[in-house]
């Protein structure tokens, strides 16, 4: 997958937002619904690029740098497979030019 | 406990004009707000339309933290490599009482809670309210928090908990998940000098411009957006959901092919990404808005799905501060007669439908369907810049074909009918006639 949009890396681009990381993973995802997924569409629709398909048909989600937009559970096919809440109070994204 | 006469979840601009209105009328009123700060979880794309303000912080302008007042506004057609546009200027604009401003959320709603909070409300930040709570006849009586378990009672809540909603969603008045009414909206802010700012855009300091763009999103509905702001140029683009999900192409690609546009690089050379940033749009008009009121709740702007997306008028702060301001008024006079059901909070939905608020939203309630239809997003943008094209373009020595004979050929190389043409146009003017 071409990782890069005019010179700048995904790292570079979420380097650029602000993050107060909280302990707990406020989006959970059943890789055991998502191996019988064949559109995955939360891994190209995430803006943060959050979701990867596992070499197993499953999905890693990395919860720390989520902009918290609900985009994946909203174009998710499988019940269940999404678990969404919001980071604790104060955690997660701090946007300054929004 | 503390008793309050209002909860107000989210300190957005919703939120922040329901406790504004609530405190003024002397109520005891909590905003409840998940972020750091008010502000701090929230993305728009472009203008804050302030006459709205008008009748609740006189002479507002003189205290809003704005950016620059758009003294331009444009509104832009176009290939991957042709544009055509409309261009508006008055510097008229740039004098109260305003059309316009460019603003950053993080400074506008902590602003606007603020002046909630000199008023007499209170805010919590950093807090969740994860949950409703009720009486035994199922009335909304308060929230649970994720402050220590913390729970939070009055007779009413206000949800202006944003798009997402989740109050809305627990009392059923939302689907849990609308992919088809909703698009992604992505931004990228790019740093550049105020003065090559001023230059590359032709105005003055605190004079800014906005163009809303048609035909950047490929095969995906949606369109962009570019403003400027003080030190900073913000791009990017709205797509619709659905469509995204099934183009298996990444968001932020859209915003580097716009970035590539032959109109809109000379714009950006130089600039460096200052913040990268996403947000939903609740974009399915008047037909799909949520029941607005139940026993002891009220839903207010993005929860209430209160954005307006028609192509030429993208609005959404402004329905938030009219749809949180008239609840805050309509609560107050609920709790004066003691009665906070859903008939007693009625009046909150016909006042609204007297303001612009659900006015505007009636008159447009076609415009998301014609402007995201697949004629006006895949075929007249090329259409009319191939007219544009065929109008200025000098073919000496070969005379000239004359008007019908370029949309002829124009309608024929896009699959566009003359009856097409006539239905869209007729559509266009019940849409916004």
């Amino acid at each position: 997958m071409n990782n890069r949009w005019q010179g700048v890396s995904f790292t570079d681009r979420l380097a650029t937002v602000d993050y107060r990381v909280g302990e707990r993973a406020h989006i959970v995802v059943d890789s055991d619904v998502c191996r019988s997924c064949t559109t995955k569409a939360c891994v190209t629709a995430c803006p943060a690029n959050l979701f990867a398909p596992t070499a197993e048909g499953g999905i890693l989600f990395n919860y720390e740098d989520c902009f918290e937009c609900g985009t994946c559970y909203m174009v998710c096919n499988n019940d269940g497979a999404i678990t969404w809440t919001y980071p604790d109070g104060g955690f997660g994204v701090v946007f300054h030019r929004g | 406990m503390t008793s309050y006469d209002a909860i107000v979840v989210g300190a957005g601009p919703a939120g922040a004009s329901a406790a504004l209105a609530l405190a003024r009328a002397g109520r005891r009123v909590v905003m409840v707000e998940r972020g750091l700060f008010p502000g701090a979880k929230n993305v728009y794309g472009g203008v804050i339309y302030g006459r709205v303000l008008d009748d609740i912080i006189p002479a507002w302008w003189e205290e809003v933290p704005f950016d620059r007042w758009v003294v331009r506004r444009s509104t832009m057609v176009m290939t991957p490599n042709q544009s055509l546009s409309i261009d508006y200027r008055t510097d008229a604009w740039a004098d109260a009482p305003y059309n316009g401003m460019t603003a950053t959320r993080s400074r506008f709603d902590a602003w606007l809670a603020g002046r909630a909070v000199a008023e007499g409300a209170t805010l919590v930040t950093s807090t969740v309210a994860t949950g409703l709570i009720r009486d035994q006849r199922g009335a909304v009586v308060g929230v649970r928090t994720d402050r220590d378990g913390a729970e939070l009672l009055a007779p009413v809540v206000v949800a202006a908990d944003g798009v997402n909603s989740f109050l809305a969603k627990e009392a059923g008045l939302l689907p849990k998940a609308d992919a088809a009414h909703h698009t992604l909206g992505v931004k990228e802010v790019l740093k550049l000098p105020t003065e090559v700012i001023n230059d590359r855009f032709g105005v003055s300091n605190h004079q800014g411009v906005d163009i809303e763009m048609l035909g950047c999103t490929g095969e995906v509905p949606g369109g962009g957006f570019l403003y400027t702001n003080t030190d900073s140029v913000s791009i990017g683009v709205v797509l619709s959901l659905p469509q995204l999900a099934a183009s298996g192409r990444r968001p932020e690609s859209f915003i580097a092919d716009l970035k590539e546009h032959p109109s809109i690089a000379p714009l950006l050379r130089g600039a460096t990404l200052g913040e990268y940033s996403a947000h939903l749009i609740p974009e399915g008009g008047f037909h799909v808005m949520p029941k607005l009121a139940v026993d002891g709740m009220v839903l207010t702007g993005d929860a209430a799905g209160m954005t307006l997306a028609a192509g030429i008028w993208l609005e959404g702060v402004n329905f938030a501060i009219g749809s949180g301001w008239t609840a805050g008024q309509a609560i107050d006079r609920a709790l004066a007669t003691g009665d906070v059901s859903a008939s007693g909070l009625a009046s909150y939905r016909s006042d609204l439908e007297e303001s612009f608020v659900l006015a505007d939203h009636r008159r447009l309630r076609r415009a998301p369907g014609l402007v995201l239809s697949e004629r006006v997003q895949q075929r007249y943008p090329g259409l009319v810049c191939d007219l544009a094209e065929s109008f200025f373009t000098v073919t000496n020595p070969t005379p000239k074909a004359g008007g019908r004979k370029w949309l002829q050929a124009a309608t024929k190389k896009h699959g566009v009918r003359l009856r097409h043409l006539v239905r869209d146009g007729w559509e266009g003017m019940r849409t916004f006639g």
